[in-house]
């Protein structure tokens, strides 16, 4: 378990004189559900786009699933999924489409395919969904499935972005049991979210503040080091920093 | 290949659920050929002729005869002054007088010159000439005959300038040009505001992550356009030769191909687009402006190249559907071979190969 499959050290990124990321060095563990937490604006985004290979770095060096980020970001792509903040599915393709979309994309055969997809509407409880258009999904579902179609070719590392944004509380509840499901069978999770009641499902959490880590440890360390009983609190706290407006 | 496969399947069903843009774009080219060939109709037809003949003979009556059969002439009759003419006309119920002189006939004969005056209701110049022209022609062709007949040195002054019908020249003129029109706003818009989607909706930051190679997703766009396209060339000359009687001189197979060479133009053309915006909005107006106003005024579809001023022609010569139109008109009426049109072919391959390498260099492999 503790074999690190991120590691990352000065990553830099700058935008002209805008640096959206300022230095930041942490590891990721295997298996981990690693908490990337920051205000709008604090860099999240960018740092997670560098470490899925779309985004390359102005300085600093690091590796994702053993591949480094600036040489070996087509191998990086293979071994990760990636699910953005924006929806990433096809809103005018249906449920089984998408999924064999991006099946196809990641190189699974017709047979895999069509076995796991089986598996997994039944899982998700999906199976009379599979032939509705992704656009008639309330969005908790959605995010559920495009979840699942991030996972679906088992990935070593998966990237969600605000995976949870504008779901409400029961979903929000259901898509972490899916997250925690995943993590047991071995997926590390590497997430970025405003809210702090899911930073506490986290194993680790990072606090993102103007582009640097201001706090890196688990939930309940960073508690007793803030002297506060809760997440919000510690954010607050360092967000006061913060000199960047939204 | 699995990628490609899966990549068209989908781009093929993003273009059929969405069945208004599926009725465009294979809707454009039917709208257009029948627009061109029936609505906007070059030709004269039914043009009202009324005469004044103040001294009926035998050269008057032949001549009214001769336009009364016309078949482009509908012939309303006599009338017995000039002012009844005015009147007639100034309500818009004619559209050429014919007045013959007093004693024509006499004056003929006699001095060997008559006059015929043609009078023609130019509140449409186009019409109004037009007229005047069909008239004219007939008066010569009367004229000729009657030489022939009586040997009598005589003259009626006309001019003969009906060396064409207009309804033909005219299709033969716009077919190239739809041709030219229609591909180009189908490979060039659909392709650039497609991949511009992608951007636009966050789903190209999920390709990107992917292991799909950009060539491939690139690829994989073009192709349903280059389908869909092809069927609407496809189209164009099925309605062309079938209902607008345009013919095919020229080799079938090398209207095909450069067709194709075409097509592949427009869609080099559309991914240059979608490297430079980030808006659909933006690619659907950088397409219209720069692909589909020239095809429309500087391809030589509409206006003649050799009409404009010198500008506009230099200008002309970067817009690809002047060459492609050209070529087009060259095989399929003039029936010329490669011979006549390799010089098109090679400017249409050098501007594919110039797009092309454009979006080469621009292309973003990571987001920026």
């Amino acid at each position: 378990m503790n074999e690190n499959v991120i590691e990352v050290s000065n990553l830099t990124k700058r935008f002209g004189h805008f640096t959206a990321v300022d230095h930041i060095t942490f590891n990721v563990k295997r298996g981990e559900i690693f908490g990337f937490l920051g205000a709008n604006g604090a860099g999240k985004t960018t740092a997670m786009q560098m470490l899925c290979g779309i985004s390359l770095p102005t300085e600093g060096k690091g590796t994702v699933a053993g591949f480094d980020i600036i040489k070996e970001n087509e191998k990086i792509k293979r071994n990760i999924g990636y699910m953005s903040q924006k929806f990433s599915l096809y809103e005018d393709l249906k449920v089984w489409e998408n999924i064999r979309l991006f099946g196809g994309i990641y190189g699974l055969s017709d047979k895999v395919i069509a076995e796991k997809t089986d598996e997994l509407l039944e899982k998700l409880n999906f199976q009379h969904e599979r032939n509705t258009l992704v656009k008639y999904l309330p969005l908790g579902w959605k995010q559920k499935l495009a979840f699942s179609v991030a996972i679906f070719h088992e990935p070593n590392i998966v990237f969600l972005d605000e995976p949870t944004g504008g779901v409400d509380p029961a979903m929000r509840r259901q898509f972490w049991e899916m997250i925690y499901s995943a993590s047991d069978r071995g997926i590390t999770v590497f997430v970025t979210t405003h809210y702090m009641d899911e930073a506490e499902y986290c194993n680790r959490v990072s606090i993102m503040v103007d582009g640097h880590i201001d706090a890196l440890d688990s939930p309940s360390t960073l508690r007793s080091q803030f002297n506060t009983e809760s997440m919000d609190e510690v954010f607050r706290q360092l967000a006061r920093k913060a000199k960047r407006a939204d | 290949m699995k990628q490609l496969i899966a990549f068209v399947n989908k781009e093929f069903h993003h273009i059929f659920r969405d069945s208004r843009t599926l009725l465009v774009i294979l809707g454009i080219p039917i709208v257009q050929i029948l627009l061109f060939g029936f609505a906007i109709n070059m030709e004269v037809q039914d043009i009202r002729v009324a005469f004044y003949d103040p001294t009926p003979d035998a050269f008057t009556t032949g001549i009214t005869e001769r336009i009364r059969q016309n078949a482009y002439f509908n012939y309303l009759g006599k009338v017995n002054s000039m002012n009844e003419m005015e009147v007639v006309m100034r309500k818009g119920k004619l559209d050429l007088a014919i007045v013959f002189e007093q004693d024509f006939q006499e004056n003929l004969v006699h001095s060997g010159n008559a006059a015929v005056q043609l009078l023609s209701n130019s509140s449409d110049p186009n019409r109004g000439s037009i007229s005047v022209n069909y008239a004219m022609a007939i008066i010569a062709d009367y004229q000729k005959d009657q030489m022939n007949i009586s040997q009598i040195p005589f003259q009626i002054q006309t001019e003969n300038r009906m060396v064409y019908n207009p309804l033909m020249k005219s299709s033969y003129m716009f077919v190239p040009g739809i041709m030219g029109l229609v591909m180009m706003i189908i490979c060039t818009i659909m392709t650039s505001v497609s991949i511009v989607r992608e951007k636009e909706r966050g789903t190209m930051e999920v390709l990107l992550a992917s292991p799909l190679k950009h060539g491939t997703m690139i690829f994989a766009k073009t192709i349903p356009y280059m389908v869909i396209s092809f069927i609407d060339f496809i189209i164009i000359l099925l309605l062309s030769y079938f209902v607008l009687d345009v013919p095919v001189n020229g080799s079938l197979f090398l209207l095909c191909l450069i067709a194709i060479l075409y097509i592949f133009l427009s869609l080099s053309y559309g991914l240059t687009i979608s490297t430079l915006v980030d808006k659909q909005v933006n690619a659907v107006i950088i397409s219209a402006m720069t692909a589909m106003i020239p095809v429309l005024m500087l391809s030589g579809m509409i206006f003649p190249i050799d009409n404009m001023p010198n500008v506009l022609q230099y200008f002309s010569t970067i817009v690809p559907a002047r060459w492609f139109i050209d070529a087009i008109r060259k095989v399929m009426i003039q029936g010329q071979g490669l011979t006549m049109v390799w010089k098109d072919v090679l400017i249409l391959i050098g501007m594919t190969v110039f797009l092309l390498a454009v979006t080469a260099v621009n292309t973003k492999k990571r987001l920026e």
